[in-house]
C-alpha cells in the first residue's frame, strides 16, 4: 500500500535536445499542500502534465494515487481534479450547466450530482448567478468556480496550474481558503504558481530551476537553509543562476 | 509609414509561419487550374452506350463503327432484351441506347428512309441533349456518305469560323472563372479572419490602443493577402498561358491593373464581414457558406447567366466576380482595351467604395 | 455511456446558444438551396445573334424568319454592317453573326451552290458547338425547303435519310432542376457537416477546453461520439428539411425510390463526412488551420463530384481522383434513388465504398486523437 499519493523518481521529459524536465524526484503524502514552484519555462507546467496523464515521460517513474503515469492513466484521471492556467470552464453554458457536465463525466450519479451541486452554489455564494453564463462572470468568481468544480467528485489529488493569475489579494485569499478547506477534508493540493508569497501557504514547497529540483522543503525550512527571510528571497538566491529564460 | 512597414511584417510573419494555410494559399489556385485546365470540362467524353441491333447489317455495322469512334461514345455491350435495357439504365451503367430496326441497311437503300431509335437518360438532362445532339449530328455525317459524292442542287454551305478559341478549349470560359473565383474567395476569408482573430484574442484592443491609427491597423492586415493575391495571379497567368496554352491577347498591365483593383474589391468585402462578426467561426462559416457557392455560380462561367431567371439575372449585377470575369475575357481573350472594360470597371471601382465606406463607417461606430 | 450524454447535452447546448452560427448552418444551406438550383442550367438557348444581310432577298428574310422562329436564337441585331455587328461580339451583346452575302439568292439557283458565313464567340466552346450545331441544322432545313420548290418531288425522298427519333427516360420533362436539387442539396449538406466538425473540435483546442476534457475520465471514443452524434444529427435534419420541405414543394420533386435507403445512405455518408472533419481536426491547432484544410478538400471534391461536370469526360488519373472522394458516390446515389429509384443492389458498390471511406476516416482520426501525448 503506497502511502504516498504522489510519487515521483527520477522522472525526466525531453523534447528532441531540449530537456524540460530533469530527472525530478519526490513524494507527497495525503492531505498535503504541495507547492511546485519555479519560474517561467522551469518545467513545472511539463511535470503536472506528466503526472496527470497528459504527458508521457521519457524516463523514470512516478505513481499517481498507486496507479503508474505510463500504463494506468485512465484510472489516474478518475483520481484527480484539474485545473488549468486557462481554467477551462465553458464561457458558453451557465454556472449550474457546468457543473452538471463536468460532475457526470465524473460518474456521479443522478442524485448525488443534485445535492453536491447545490451545495457548491451555497459555498461559493452563487446560488444567485446559476443560471448566468459563465463568460458572463467576473473572473475571480471564474476561477473559485473552477476549483469547485475540478474537486466535485472528490478525487484523492487535484492539480492546480497557476489558478490565481490575474486576481486581487483578497480573491487570492478566498482562493486559498477554499484550498485549505478541501485539504482538510483530505483531498490533496498540488498547486503550481510564481506567486512566491502563496508559497508561504503551503505545507511542503520545491523550486525548480532549469528542469531540476534545486529545493525541496517546508517554507520555515527552505527560509532557514538560504538565509532568507521572505520566499522571494529564497527563489531570488536560486534563480539567479537559472540559464533559462522565460517562454 | 515606418509604423504601417512595421505592421504589415509582423502580419507577414503570421501569414507564412502557418503551414497549413499556405497550402490552401497557394495550392488551391494551382490546383484549380489544373482540374479545370485538364479535367473538367462542359464537354460529355466516353459516354457509356449501348447498342441493340436487329439488322446486323452494312448500315448498322457502318454506323455503329462510327459511334465507337468518336470519343463521345464507349460501346458497353450489346444487349438483348428490352428488360436488360432498363436495369442497364437503372444502375447507372449506360447514358444511351441506340436501337437499330431490322432492314436498317435494306430501307435505306430501297425506301431512302430508315430509322433509328436513341433512348437517354434524362436524369441529367444536358447530357441526355448534349448526347442526341452528337448522335443526331454522327448520324447525319453517315447520311453523307451514304450519299456518297452526288451533289445535290441548290446547295447552301455554311462557312463557320470560331472566334477567339478555335480549338474550342475549355480553359479559355475556365480559366478567367477561376481566377475571379480564388481571388476572391481567398481575400474574403482572410483577411475577415485575419481581423476577428485578433478581436477574439482581445490583442486588437492592444493595437487599437497604441499610437497607431486604426486604419492602419486593418489595412497592414490586408497587404499581406494583397501580395498573396497578386503572387497567385500570376501563378495562374503563367500556369494558363505555358501548360494550358492559353493567350493573353491584350495588355498584360491593363489585365493585372484591372486585377488589383478587383483584388481590392475582395478584400473590401473580407473587410465588411469582419466588422460584422465576433468570432473567427462565425467569419469562416459565413465566407465559406456564405459565399462559395453563390460566387461560384453568379460569375457566369459555369452556368451562362443569361439562362437565369431575370431576378437572379439582377442579382448577378452585385457579385463583383460577374464583372472581373467579362473584363478579364475582354481582355485576355479578346484582346481589346481599356474603352471596351471601362463600364465594367467603374463598377468594381463604385463597389469598392462602397464597401469601404461602409466598413470604415462601421468600424469606427465600434469605436465611438 | 452516461458521459456521451452529459456530452451531447453539452453540445447541443453550446450550439443552439450560438446566435450567430444558428443561421448560417440552417438558413444559409436551405436558402442557397432555393436560389443556386434556378441558377444552374447548362442548357443552350436565347443564343444572341446578330445578321448582317447584304443581299436583301426573299429568301435573307425567310431564312431569318425561320431562324428566330427556332427558339434557340434571339434576333439582337439585323444590318449590312459586317463591323457592327462584330462589335456587339465583342462587347458580349451577341454570340454569333450570320452573314449573308450579296446575290445570295440568285447565287443559289443560278449557280447551285453559294456560301453563309458564320462567326461565332468560341470562349465557351460548348456552348459555341452546340450553336454552330444547331443553327447548321436549320440551315440544312432551310436549304431542303428551298430544294424542294425547285425539285419534283418524288414518290420517294431524294436522298437517304436516317431518321433519329428520341425518348428520355426517367426526367421525361428534363426538368434540370431536378437534377440539380438532389446534387446541390447533398453538396450543402457535406460542406455544413466537414466544416462544422473540423472547426468545432479544433476551436476546443484553441480554448484549452479539450484539455480539461482530455484530463478526465472520458474515453476516446465517448469524446469522439459525443462530438460526431450532434452534427450527425443537425445534418440528417438540414437534409430532411431541404428534401422533403424544398424540394417537394418549391420544385415538386418526390423521390421515386425508396426514402428509406436513401437515408440508409445518408446516415452512413455523414459519417464519412464528419469522419473528415473529425481527422482535419486532429491535425490541425488553430481554426484558421482546420479551416483551410477544409476548404482545400472540400472544394477539390466538389469540382470533381460529378455535379457540374462529367465524370466519364475526365482523363483515367482525374477519374481516379474523383472516385477517391465520398462525395462523388453520396451525389450519385442521391440522383439515382431520387429520379431512377435505383434499388440497393443496383448501388452496392457506393454502399461499400461510402461505408469503407466511413470507417477508415473515423479509424484514422481516434487513432491520432491522443488524450495523452
Amino acid at each position: 500500500m503506497n502511502p504516498y499519493v504522489i510519487k515521483a523518481d527520477k522522472l525526466t521529459k525531453q523534447f528532441g535536445d531540449f530537456v524540460a524536465t530533469n530527472q525530478i524526484s519526490f513524494e507527497v503524502s495525503k492531505g498535503e499542500i504541495f507547492g511546485f514552484l519555479g519560474a517561467n519555462g522551469a518545467g513545472k507546467t511539463t511535470a503536472m502534465r506528466m503526472l496527470c496523464g497528459l504527458l508521457t515521460p521519457t524516463s523514470g517513474t512516478a505513481t499517481v494515487a498507486g496507479y503508474d503515469v505510463y500504463k494506468q492513466t485512465e484510472q489516474i484521471k478518475r483520481n484527480i481534479g484539474y485545473m488549468s492556467q486557462k481554467f477551462s470552464l465553458y464561457e458558453d453554458l451557465t454556472v449550474i450547466e457546468n457543473i452538471r457536465f463536468y460532475g457526470g463525466i465524473y460518474g456521479l450519479p443522478a442524485k448525488e450530482l443534485k445535492e453536491e451541486s447545490e451545495s457548491l452554489l451555497e459555498k461559493l455564494g452563487l446560488q444567485d448567478q446559476s443560471k448566468k453564463l459563465v463568460g458572463s462572470l467576473p473572473l475571480g468568481w471564474k476561477q473559485k468556480l473552477s476549483f469547485s468544480v475540478a474537486i466535485l467528485h472528490q478525487p484523492q489529488v487535484v492539480f492546480l496550474d497557476e489558478p490565481t493569475g490575474g486576481v486581487d489579494p483578497v480573491v487570492r485569499r478566498q482562493f486559498w481558503d477554499l484550498i485549505y478547506d478541501a485539504a482538510e477534508n483530505g483531498i490533496t493540493i498540488f498547486v503550481t504558481t510564481h506567486y512566491m508569497d502563496e508559497a508561504e501557504y503551503c505545507n511542503r514547497v520545491s523550486i525548480m530551476v532549469d528542469g531540476r529540483i534545486d529545493a525541496l522543503d517546508t517554507p520555515g525550512g527552505l527560509k532557514t537553509q538560504f538565509k532568507a527571510a521572505t520566499m522571494d528571497e529564497v527563489f531570488y538566491q536560486l534563480a539567479r543562476g537559472a540559464k533559462r529564460q522565460a517562454d | 509609414m515606418k509604423q504601417f512597414i512595421i505592421f504589415i511584417r509582423k502580419e507577414f510573419k503570421h501569414v507564412f509561419r502557418d503551414r497549413k494555410t499556405l497550402l490552401m494559399l497557394f495550392g488551391l489556385p494551382i490546383v484549380q487550374i489544373v482540374l479545370f485546365g485538364f479535367a473538367l470540362t462542359n464537354e460529355i467524353n466516353n459516354s457509356k452506350m449501348v447498342v441493340l441491333d436487329y439488322a446486323h447489317d452494312k448500315g448498322s455495322q457502318e454506323l455503329i463503327a462510327k459511334l465507337e469512334a468518336s470519343r463521345y461514345f464507349e460501346i458497353e455491350k450489346n444487349l438483348l432484351s428490352d428488360k436488360q435495357l432498363e436495369a442497364a439504365f437503372r444502375e447507372g451503367k449506360i447514358k444511351t441506347a441506340v436501337i437499330f430496326p431490322p432492314n436498317f441497311y435494306h430501307d435505306l437503300m430501297h425506301t431512302n428512309k430508315t430509322q433509328l431509335q436513341v433512348i437517354a437518360d434524362g436524369t441529367d438532362p444536358n447530357t441526355a441533349t448534349t448526347l442526341v445532339n452528337y448522335i443526331q449530328t454522327i448520324t447525319g455525317q453517315y447520311q453523307q456518305q451514304v450519299m456518297g459524292q452526288t451533289k445535290l442542287p441548290y446547295r447552301i454551305v455554311p462557312e463557320l469560323r470560331m472566334l477567339y478559341n478555335p480549338e474550342l478549349k475549355g480553359a479559355y470560359n475556365y480559366v478567367p472563372g477561376v481566377m475571379a473565383l480564388v481571388l476572391m474567395l481567398v481575400c474574403v476569408m482572410m483577411t475577415s479572419i485575419s481581423i476577428v482573430r485578433e478581436k477574439e484574442l482581445g490583442t486588437m484592443e492592444i493595437l487599437l490602443v497604441s499610437p497607431f491609427k486604426p486604419l492602419l491597423v486593418i489595412l497592414s492586415k490586408a497587404v499581406p493577402y494583397l501580395i498573396v493575391s497578386l503572387v497567385n495571379l500570376a501563378v495562374i497567368l503563367l500556369l494558363s498561358v505555358f501548360a494550358l496554352g492559353l493567350p493573353v491577347n491584350g495588355s498584360v498591365v491593363l489585365l493585372v491593373s484591372v486585377s488589383t483593383l478587383y483584388i481590392i474589391t475582395a478584400l473590401s468585402m473580407g473587410l465588411l464581414i469582419s466588422t460584422t462578426t465576433a468570432s473567427q467561426q462565425t467569419a469562416m462559416l459565413l465566407s465559406l457558406m456564405g459565399m462559395l457557392l453563390p460566387t461560384m455560380l453568379f460569375a457566369g462561367f459555369m452556368f451562362p447567366i443569361e439562362n437565369m431567371p431575370l431576378p437572379l439575372q439582377v442579382i448577378s449585377n452585385i457579385v463583383p466576380a460577374k464583372w472581373y470575369y467579362i473584363i478579364v475575357k475582354r481582355i485576355m481573350i479578346k484582346g481589346l482595351g481599356f474603352a471596351s472594360v471601362w463600364k465594367e470597371v467603374t463598377i468594381l471601382f463604385v463597389m469598392t467604395m462602397l464597401l469601404l465606406g461602409i466598413s470604415l463607417k462601421k468600424f469606427k461606430i465600434r469605436l465611438a | 455511456m452516461r458521459t456521451i450524454l452529459f456530452l451531447l447535452q453539452k453540445e447541443f447546448r453550446q450550439i443552439f446558444r450560438n446566435r450567430s452560427i444558428l443561421p448560417i448552418i440552417f438558413v444559409m444551406p436551405l436558402m442557397q438551396l432555393i436560389v443556386l438550383p434556378l441558377a444552374a442550367d447548362y442548357e443552350v438557348k436565347n443564343i444572341n445573334l446578330a445578321v448582317v444581310d447584304h443581299d436583301h432577298s426573299t429568301y435573307s428574310a425567310q431564312l431569318c424568319a425561320k431562324i428566330s422562329g427556332s427558339g434557340y436564337f434571339r434576333l439582337v441585331n439585323y444590318g449590312s454592317d459586317f463591323k457592327t455587328a462584330f462589335e456587339l461580339i465583342e462587347t458580349d451583346k451577341a454570340d454569333l453573326v450570320l452573314e449573308i452575302p450579296a446575290g445570295f439568292e440568285r447565287t443559289v439557283v443560278r449557280e447551285n451552290e453559294d456560301k453563309l458565313f458564320i462567326a461565332v464567340n468560341a470562349i465557351n466552346g460548348v456552348k459555341a458547338g452546340l450553336g454552330g450545331s444547331y443553327l447548321s441544322r436549320i440551315l440544312n432545313d432551310f436549304n431542303q425547303d428551298v430544294r424542294l420548290k425547285w425539285m419534283q418531288l418524288p414518290r420517294y425522298n431524294s436522298m437517304p435519310v436516317v431518321e433519329v427519333t428520341s425518348s428520355v427516360w426517367f426526367n421525361p420533362h428534363m426538368n434540370y432542376n431536378f437534377f440539380m436539387v438532389p446534387g446541390i442539396l447533398a453538396i450543402l449538406v457535406t460542406m455544413m457537416g466537414s466544416y462544422m466538425t473540423a472547426l468545432n473540435i479544433v476551436k476546443e483546442k484553441e480554448i484549452g477546453t479539450i484539455e480539461q476534457l482530455n484530463v478526465t475520465p472520458i474515453r476516446k471514443h465517448h469524446f469522439v461520439l459525443g462530438k460526431l452524434i450532434p452534427f450527425w444529427v443537425l445534418g440528417m435534419f438540414v437534409f430532411s428539411v431541404g428534401l422533403f420541405i424544398i424540394a417537394r414543394l418549391i420544385y415538386g420533386i418526390v423521390p421515386l425510390g425508396s426514402i428509406a435507403l436513401l437515408y440508409g445512405f445518408l446516415a452512413v455518408y455523414l459519417l464519412a463526412i464528419l469522419g473528415l472533419g473529425l481527422l482535419i481536426s486532429t491535425y490541425c491547432d488553430t481554426q484558421q488551420q482546420a479551416m483551410s484544410v477544409t476548404f482545400f478538400f472540400m472544394m477539390i471534391f466538389m469540382l470533381m463530384s460529378g455535379l457540374f461536370t462529367s465524370i466519364d469526360s475526365m482523363p483515367l488519373w482525374a477519374k481516379g481522383i474523383a472516385y477517391l472522394s465520398p462525395v462523388t458516390y453520396f451525389i450519385e446515389v442521391v440522383r439515382m434513388i431520387v429520379l431512377k429509384g435505383s434499388t440497393f443492389t443496383d448501388l452496392k458498390i457506393h454502399f461499400a465504398a461510402i461505408t469503407t471511406f466511413a470507417l477508415v476516416l473515423n479509424a484514422w482520426a481516434i487513432l491520432n486523437y491522443k488524450k495523452t501525448s
